[in-house]
């Protein structure tokens, strides 16, 4: 055990799906020409003034229930003036001494198997800021307005994570739960789901924390993973060598696998937060309150309780079910469809399903095959219609569009032969044409069973009942 | 004298509005005799930055066709200035700043937009202190503006263009913003009317920022009842300001007529006390005699914290304003500095060669209340006096209608008396800061000459009590005429 504890914080920005920015009507689309998303409000045209998008303070809500937190009856938008030329009011509207969610919490599998407890200090609105683009425009710089205005809503946790791998659970815990109410994309190639991490190292057993160093802008979890790692590397390294961690902010550089300095606690800006004067603060009543939470889904982690009590599911193919809300659901749709037990219903999903969306780019909810069709597929093997392995065979052919598993095996005459009758002489040829193969499972070497099972499926072209085959196989070699 | 026995030019909106109505003369022939007599006399007053004369002339012959097809709006063909803060669509809005002196906005801010809408005219856009930052419209980047009573003399600011133009018969009505006395001591110093009414009452949006939680706008003319007619018009709900208020607004010229029988009028002794200049206070005493001899009441009320209110909106406004002042950093619209060595270099030149130097006053000192470490002992204080000043007017007025007393220390002073001693020029402000950091209705109506130059008499109400209060400055104006004199040199 390292003589270090790592003390871990992280902020997340959350893009939240709205339609319009938080505080103009301009749309919030990705991927437009350069502002051609940007109304006078986002452009900070000289005389006007910021309208709240009520859509955001629900969003807000709806999260702060979701972790258990506080919704401020009284919220205030404040303003955090600094000077960047993607700012073009000078500031930032955010929010600063009264969030509008306080106090929530969420637990995580930690790295060392127990279940933890991450305090959720915050969790904010603010807008976005523009982007400046530095390359191509000759010793100038481009600024594209189109995101300032996004609403953000910023997840500020306690410093409570130990790890860099817990502290990618818990940024993973809070994208899917984000996703699941359906409050962000959790887009992070596009920058909708992102953090800060706030990284400090002190001596075990040592109360004070250490001094902290801030990486900014993480859009993957590898990124995450990797940076804090690295971060943690560095400061022991540091205070190893009788130095001191300087309380700044650093940047991830993932081509190098390295964070850099970008500016000291002195360099950094005092912002003069006060309340904007242009907002009214956010008054929110409790039927209110209660209304948004009329409106949550069930959350991740009842949902994979309930799929592994009610359904059966082994808690590890449950949790990964549950990573996505609409693969929860697909599963949900199929298990209930089908009369197979739901753990085979969820190695389907999970197994040949997964693989096809994988290999093809696809998301579930652009699925071939839809949670019904996939239901009557494991129903025929259930029902002995047909073999785990020729149904494989007609998922692709299903996936392909070829038609519904029935209308496949019907077509390619894939039914199971059942009747024993049949099976029997199948299996008393096998035998006979086999004699020295006979006469050696007969002296005991029995694993010789699974090439008489073979043989008969090849004379079956595999329609035969594997499990029946083996009884009597192994009944007539016996005999 | 009667209405048509009076030069086109002299006579108010109400009146023009008859006119027009009567068919006496057309918005042409009207909005032509002003924009003539504003090319005539400007020149030495320097009130009006941009005559729009080809978009006047359209939109009056536009208010004519209507007003032939029986459809004119309440102020179908009547002219109007706007002050040079209110964003106009393709007209140069400079806020009185080197800063904005290329700005052409995209768009009209509500209030253009509104009177418009009812069938104002505008001849052009008036001058003023730089972004509002003033109280003598000495701080305007284009030049100081003449009263008209003495054009050695400020004809108050910031809104000096409006209440100049207004005096001088340039035109009947112009708007203005008031953050701090910004409508009301400009009319007091040119013996004009001027209304803030209470914030939230018009909107803000398209009006250039100074101190968002004390502007407000409102509106400067020769009458009472004239602003009671077009406040009408600029008031009300608008969803793109999060800070108007959606309450309906009141038949204020109807309302005008509720006699002064029984009102109670408040008086606060501290504002007769030193400092308020003997002749000024002569004539608002007269003033205040004249309310009782038509049925008020004189009551005394106290302001305990009303001293207090000029320390604390020169905390709340600039630390407001350096924030909103922010945007002008030279990278999307107004002035920029040129060959900017980097991006520090093109930040700190463009504000240091932008803004003159009350703006950059004003920004520093507001950048220092906000700053971590002083925000406490500064702004939080002052918003916490702010809401002790706001708790006084609320009790008096639990015993009073209206308050009343000066507007103004002193009638207009000369230009460049006070313009080294930026706290001296403050404390003209100390009557009338008190309603905005309130934000109650206020206004100023003429009340009598001292040496020859206006005095203005403040009144102050409760919030959205605009029609008790111009109530109250009407029912005046009936007994008095001091708001019908014109300066000599523009009769």
């Amino acid at each position: 055990m390292s003589r270090w504890e790592v003390v871990i914080g992280l902020e997340i920005h959350a893009q939240l799906a709205t339609k319009s920015k938080i505080f103009s009507g301009a749309s919030t689309a990705y991927g437009a020409e350069p502002n051609t998303q940007a109304c006078l409000v986002d452009l900070g045209y000289p005389g006007v003034l910021p309208v709240l998008n009520e859509e955001v303070v629900r969003m807000a809500c709806k999260f702060g229930l979701a972790i258990g937190a506080e919704i401020a009856p009284r919220s205030v938008f404040a303003r955090k003036n600094y000077f960047y030329p993607d700012l073009p009011k000078g500031y930032q509207i955010s929010q600063y001494e009264l969030p509008i969610v306080a106090n929530g919490e969420l637990i995580i599998d930690s790295d060392d198997g127990e279940r933890k407890r991450i305090g959720v200090t915050r969790a904010h609105l603010e807008e976005d800021a523009g982007k400046s683009v530095h390359e191509g425009f000759d010793r100038m710089s481009g600024i594209d307005l189109n995101r300032a205005g996004t609403p953000l809503l910023e997840i500020v946790s306690e410093p409570d994570l130990r790890s860099a791998k817990d502290a990618v659970a818990y940024m993973r815990k809070i994208h899917t739960l984000v996703r699941y109410l359906g409050i962000c994309d959790g887009n992070m190639q596009e920058g909708s789901f992102r953090c800060d991490a706030n990284v400090s190292v002190r001596p075990q057993g040592q109360e004070a924390f250490g001094t902290r160093a801030e990486i900014k802008n993480l859009n993957s979890f590898r990124f995450v993973e990797r940076a804090i790692n690295f971060e943690v590397e560095r400061q022991i390294d540091v205070l190893e060598d009788g130095g001191d961690v300087v309380q700044e902010t650093r940047l991830y550089d993932s081509a190098r696998d390295e964070t850099r300095s970008m500016r000291s606690k002195e360099e950094a800006n005092d912002y003069r937060y006060f309340p904007d004067p242009d907002l009214l603060p956010v008054e929110i009543a409790d039927d209110y309150v209660e209304a948004v939470r009329q409106t949550l889904p069930e959350l991740p982690d009842a949902k994979q309780a309930r799929l592994q009590e009610s359904l059966g599911v082994k808690a590890e193919d449950a949790a990964i079910l549950t990573i996505q809300r609409e693969l929860a659901d697909f599963f949900e749709a199929a298990a209930k469809a089908s009369s197979a037990p739901g753990q085979t219903v969820a190695n389907w999903v999970l197994g040949e399903l997964s693989g096809a969306l994988n290999r093809d780019g696809l998301d579930i909810s652009a699925s071939r095959v839809s949670a019904e069709a996939l239901a009557t597929l494991v129903d025929r093997i259930h029902d002995n219609t047909i073999s785990g392995k020729i149904a494989k065979d007609v998922f692709e052919a299903m996936w392909q569009g070829e038609g519904s598993a029935d209308e496949i095996i019907d077509a390619r005459g894939l039914k199971q032969i059942t009747d024993a009758g049949a099976i029997e002489a199948i299996v008393d040829k096998v035998i006979a044409d086999n004699p020295g193969q006979a006469e050696e499972y007969r002296a005991g070497k029995e694993k010789l069973i699974g090439f008489f099972v073979g043989q008969v499926m090849k004379e079956t072209g595999g329609k035969a009942n594997p499990g029946q085959v083996n009884q009597l196989l192994k009944k007539k070699l016996s005999g | 004298m009667s209405v048509s026995d009076k030069p086109i030019y002299d006579r108010t909106m109400t009146e023009l509005s008859r006119g027009l109505a009567a068919g006496d003369f057309s918005s042409v022939e009207l909005t032509t005799a002003l924009l003539d007599r504003i090319e005539t006399l400007d020149g030495a007053l320097n009130a009006v930055l941009t005559v729009t004369r080809d978009e006047a002339l359209a939109a009056a012959s536009a208010a004519d066709d209507l007003r032939a097809a029986g459809d004119a709006g309440p102020l179908a063909g009547l002219p109007i200035l706007h002050k040079d803060i209110f964003c106009t669509r393709g007209v140069r809005t400079s806020c009185g700043s080197k800063m904005l002196n290329t700005f052409i906005p995209p768009y009209d801010a509500t209030v253009v937009e509104r009177l418009a809408a009812a069938g104002a005219v505008m001849l052009g856009k008036t001058n003023m202190d730089e972004f509002a930052m003033g109280s003598s419209n000495e701080t305007s980047f284009y030049g100081n503006v003449m009263n008209p009573w003495d054009l050695e003399r400020s004809p108050g600011g910031s809104s000096g263009g409006s209440s100049a133009a207004v005096a001088a018969r340039l035109t009947p009505v112009a708007t203005g913003t008031d953050t701090g006395g910004s409508i009301r001591q400009p009319a007091a110093l040119t013996g004009t009317v001027g209304i803030k009414p209470t914030y939230g009452r018009v909107s803000r949006y398209g009006m250039i920022a100074f101190a968002s939680s004390l502007d407000q706008a409102g509106v400067i003319t020769r009458s009472v009842e004239d602003a009671a007619l077009v406040l009408g018009v600029m008031a009300g709900f608008d969803e793109r300001d999060s800070t108007s208020i959606d309450q309906p607004v009141p038949d204020y010229v109807a309302e005008l007529d509720t006699p002064l029988d029984g009102v109670r009028v408040g008086i606060v002794r501290q504002h007769f006390d030193e400092g308020l200049e003997a002749a000024t206070g002569d004539q608002v005493r007269a003033a205040l005699k004249t309310l009782e001899a038509r049925g008020a009441t004189l009551v005394d009320v106290d302001l305990p914290n009303l001293d207090q209110s000029v320390p604390t909106y020169y905390v709340v406004a600039p630390a407001e304003c350096s924030s909103n002042l922010s945007r002008f950093d030279g990278i999307r619209f107004g002035y920029r500095a040129k060959d900017p060595e980097d991006l520090l270099d093109l930040y700190c030149r463009t504000r240091g060669e932008g803004f003159g130097a009350e703006v950059k006053r004003r920004i520093l000192t507001g950048t220092y209340v906000l700053s971590a470490g002083y925000y406490d002992a500064y702004y939080l204080k002052a918003q916490q006096v702010r809401q002790l000043i706001a708790d006084d007017f609320r009790k008096a007025f639990a015993d009073v209608d209206v308050i009343a007393g000066p507007t103004a220390p002193t009638p207009a002073f000369r230009l460049g008396e006070k313009t080294d001693d930026p706290v001296t020029m403050y404390l003209n402000d100390i009557y009338t800061i008190g309603a905005n950091l309130a934000g109650l209705p206020a206004m100023s109506v003429p009340c009598g000459f001292a040496d020859g130059l206006p005095v203005g008499l403040h009144l102050v109400a409760p919030h959205f009590a605009e029609s008790a209060l111009m109530a109250v400055g009407h029912q005046y104006q009936l007994e008095t005429d001091w708001h019908t004199r014109c300066p000599e040199d523009y009769r």
